[in-house]
């Protein structure tokens, strides 16, 4: 998909997330505000994932271990066709399957998550068995800044590097924020990125609001042999809206109509200068 | 039926019966943490090393990456300590195996009190609390080297999440070599009835030397092996507890949320009355010592539960 679209795509996508958040009045606001041009990215240009080569194993996987910024994920699996979006409108209510984290209960999910700190031990996983069975396909995961606290996130990174794992592609969506506030005042995290590549990893860095720039940077997987890649994507969390834009309070507020019309209709004055 | 005969350790049984099922399917993963030598793996390693995949001392991501393994197709045995299996990786385990429903199987080495006088940081005691608790786990403890083979074939073909714990002391063979082993339905070690004996694991041979000293005594005892924890075989249980005067439960672990709790728990929805003891460790800093000889200590020997026995043969006379 090219760049334009790509833009128009992100910000249908805040529209859908912010009204699915409103209907179910729950929901990780600015969270999925923040990856969703990521998601957007990988899943409209990059990777290999659709609802006709789901059941293949030897396509392209993705496991979002940031799971509370399930609404963006939810959206952008919608747009791809592995449901109606109009089910969407049952997010949290009873009896739903749409919980308010990934579960594989709906189409186009391939792994539980929820608890910080899982999700790339899980594609390690994948893709060791990519690598023993000479598979060319290549596993993607999300992990949250905040999430990097969890001690396990390490132990899969040795992992990864341990096993030389360059089909694995770690992005991280680095919005500086968490629920409490900073991530730097609740648990330092620098320097990251020296952290990164003291691990082993080949980094790239970008705005990860950026479509050109995420398109720049994903063009160039793989980055380097042997080594795992890691895409740090320097992100806004409630990106695109101005008044939840790195907030700390947006982290799971749910916007009031007054809200919800101001942001539709920033997001409608963006959409017009494309 | 029982054929008693000397064994080996149902940790070698395991690891022998693992290489040859790994050598007939290539798809067969072992995962270990810093754990080859005291699985019994090394030779494992040395046969097959495309087959077994090293993931240091770090449990969490041990279970992490079997669930991310099992996902892509592959049948993975994550083998590590039952203590820190079960406490370390307990969210691995609840949310990318159970939860996400993928039929890793998670062995637990030198479980119970196996470690012996290494101590509490060492011993599994929990373990069937807290995976009991956790929907879409199957948890077993095989008796012997009869029913650990039979346990990990079983296993392997096992569509949902299966956790087997096993002892690293040499075990004696109760069963006789054609004993049907099926998962969820328990064994009758022998049949008896005075008294019902309900273990599991390792505790199971203690329970059959108690049922012999008994025999000489007059007293017939029946003895299950309740080899699968989760689910639990309510129909052996409630058949043995109507056929018998007295139950006994028997088990490596807290007498808290055990084997014992989860019989006493049938019994008691099917209003089922009868004198009634779980044996297993209490509620205390567990004493220093060897595995046989923290047994001995709180009664789960020979003489140990041929006294319990007695005695609820004797509150139920007094009735």
């Amino acid at each position: 998909m090219e760049i334009q679209e790509l833009k128009r795509r992100s910000i249908r996508y805040r529209k859908t997330v912010l009204r699915i958040i409103k209907h179910a009045n729950a929901g990780h606001t600015a969270g999925s505000l923040s990856c969703v041009d990521i998601l957007n990215v990988l899943y409209n240009r990059v990777m290999n994932i659709n609802p006709d080569n789901f059941k293949d194993p030897n396509r392209d996987h993705y496991i979002q271990s940031k799971g509370h910024s399930v609404e963006a994920l939810y959206v952008v699996l919608a747009d791809k066709g592995f449901y109606p979006e109009s089910e969407l409108d049952t997010l949290n209510c009873f009896q739903s399957h749409f919980v308010g984290h990934p579960t594989r209960k709906v189409n186009g999910i391939e792994h539980n998550t929820g608890a910080l700190g899982h999700g790339l031990s899980v594609s390690v996983g994948l893709a060791l068995a990519a690598k023993k069975d000479g598979q060319p396909h290549r596993i993607f995961t999300l992990l949250g800044d905040g999430e990097l606290a969890e001690g396990s996130s390490w132990e899969a990174l040795m992992a990864a590097l341990h096993y030389r794992l360059d089909n694995l592609v770690i992005i991280i969506d680095r919005n500086t924020l968490q629920i409490t506030g900073r991530t730097e005042e609740v648990m330092g995290l620098e320097p990251l990125v020296e952290k990164f590549t003291a691990f082993g990893c080949a980094v790239q860095t970008c705005d990860g609001n950026s479509i050109e720039e995420l398109v720049h940077v994903f063009d160039q997987l793989p980055f380097e042999k042997d080594k795992p890649n890691l895409v740090y994507a320097r992100t806004v969390k409630g990106k695109g809206i101005s008044f939840m834009e790195d907030v700390a309070q947006w982290h799971h507020k749910v916007p009031n109509t007054t809200e919800f019309e101001a942001a539709l209709h920033e997001l409608e004055a963006a959409e017009a200068t494309l | 039926m029982s054929g008693l005969s000397a064994g080996r350790s149902n940790l070698d049984e395991f690891s022998e019966t693992l290489l040859n099922l790994a050598k007939a399917d290539r798809d067969i993963v072992v995962l270990t943490s810093d754990s080859r030598g005291s699985g019994r793996l090394t030779s494992f390693g040395t046969a097959l090393p495309n087959q077994i995949i090293e993931m240091g001392i770090a449990e969490q991501n041990l279970v992490g990456v079997a669930a991310g393994l099992a996902a892509a197709g592959k049948k993975v045995f994550a083998v590590s300590p039952a203590c820190f299996l079960t406490a370390r990786a307990l969210e691995q385990i609840k949310n990318d195996v159970a939860y996400s429903d993928h039929p890793v199987k998670l062995i637990g080495i030198s479980a119970g009190v196996s470690y012996g006088a290494l101590g509490t940081t060492h011993h599994s005691l929990h373990d069937y609390a807290a995976l009991r608790a956790i929907h879409n786990m199957t948890v077993i403890a095989p008796a012997d080297n009869h029913e650990t083979h039979a346990a990990i074939s079983a296993a392997l073909t096992y569509p949902t999440p299966v956790y087997i714990r096993m002892g690293k002391k040499p075990m004696t063979t109760l069963h006789s070599p054609g004993t049907i082993f099926e998962i969820g339905k328990a064994i009758t070690v022998r049949e008896g009835s005075d008294v019902t004996f309900v273990a599991t694991g390792e505790t199971v041979y203690p329970a059959f030397l108690a049922a012999q000293q008994l025999e000489t005594e007059g007293l017939s005892c029946r003895v299950i092996s309740m080899h699968t924890v989760k689910p639990l075989d309510s129909d052996t249980l409630l058949n043995s507890a109507q056929k018998t005067r007295a139950l006994v439960t028997i088990e490596e672990h807290s007498i808290f949320g055990g084997m014992g709790e989860a019989c006493a728990s049938v019994l008691m929805k099917h209003r089922i009355n009868l004198p009634f003891q779980i044996v297993g460790i209490p509620d205390e800093y567990t004493i220093t010592g060897s595995q046989s000889e923290i047994f001995d200590y709180y009664g789960i020997s020979a003489l140990g539960l041929a006294a319990t026995a007695r005695s609820l043969l004797e509150r139920e006379g007094a009735r």
